[in-house]
């Protein structure tokens, strides 16, 4: 039974536009992979930080005294320290592909992943500083914040 | 076929609860810079993670972290085992069961000390710490 095709239309059909696609197939598979492989290693990281925080130690129990007892063993704060980047950069990740689902216009993407980036620096800045500089007894953001303000 | 069915649900239930972590963890990320102004400062902000009220919101990251953990691990079975499709539905409610069955206990440890009972020896509900 011989059917004629009909012919394919010069110009793009009308209606909406398709939305982008991904801008680079080589970054959505290091994408890919980096939320399973940060995913498998935050199961145990965040999930041991939970139990440590709020099981074997009421929330109650976890304030200055017990944080620089912590810090004085440089594993908790590589540990800390690597739970905050995989999951920040995990959880910034999904935020992207959510945002993706949601906007299509080229310009508000890079805008907003922009912000993304800007947002996961920061954050990111803010938490090492923290984690990398706490000392017991020495109040750095107050002597920083001094230093500023000299 | 999709919409109402399990992979709809486990999906959108991983959206919501990775969106809940990614907040706190943003919050969070800002109440531990506390440290750096010292004890008084830090341990004023920490005191209100043990109100009751706050206790309760936890419960929720607790519960949050749980799901989008075992159910990522059904994502990563499903990528990578080749019939893993077939068992999704059944993975789901493996997902959702580990997550009830391990939140449980938790969700104990947390909630006690708002009833006077500290199973770890030294809890605080008050705030006052």
């Amino acid at each position: 039974m011989a059917t004629t095709l009909p012919e394919r239309p010069a110009t793009r059909p009308v209606g909406p536009r398709p939305r982008p696609g991904p801008e680079s197939t080589r970054w959505e598979t290091f994408s890919w992979w980096f939320f399973r492989v940060s995913g498998v290693a935050l199961i145990f990281l965040a999930i041991i930080h939970l139990v440590i925080m709020h099981v074997t130690t009421d929330v109650s129990g976890t304030g200055y005294d017990f944080v620089a007892g912590r810090y004085a063993n440089p594993f908790w704060r590589l540990y800390d320290l690597l739970l905050l980047t995989l999951a920040l950069f995990h959880g910034l990740n999904g935020l992207r592909i959510i945002l993706d689902d949601y906007i299509s216009q080229r310009g508000v993407r890079l805008a907003v992943q922009s912000l993304l980036f800007l947002v996961a620096i920061t954050f990111w800045l803010l938490g090492t500083i923290t984690i990398v500089t706490f000392r017991p007894g020495v109040n750095i953001a107050s002597a920083l914040l001094g230093l500023l303000g000299r | 076929m999709y919409r109402g069915q399990s992979g709809h649900w486990s999906w959108l239930l991983h959206r919501i609860t990775g969106l809940g972590v990614l907040l706190f963890l943003l919050v969070h990320i800002v109440d531990i810079t506390l440290i750096g102004f010292g004890p008084k400062v830090y341990n004023d902000s920490i005191a209100i993670f043990s109100l009751p009220f706050v206790r309760v919101v936890s419960l929720a990251l607790i519960a949050s972290v749980l799901y989008h953990a075992f159910n990522g691990v059904r994502i990563i079975i499903v990528d990578f085992w080749p019939v893993g499709y077939k068992y999704q539905r059944a993975l789901f409610y493996t997902a959702l069961a580990l997550s009830i069955i391990c939140f449980i206990p938790m969700a104990f440890f947390v909630m006690a000390p708002v009833f006077g009972f500290c199973p770890q020896g030294l809890c605080d509900s008050t705030g006052q710490i």
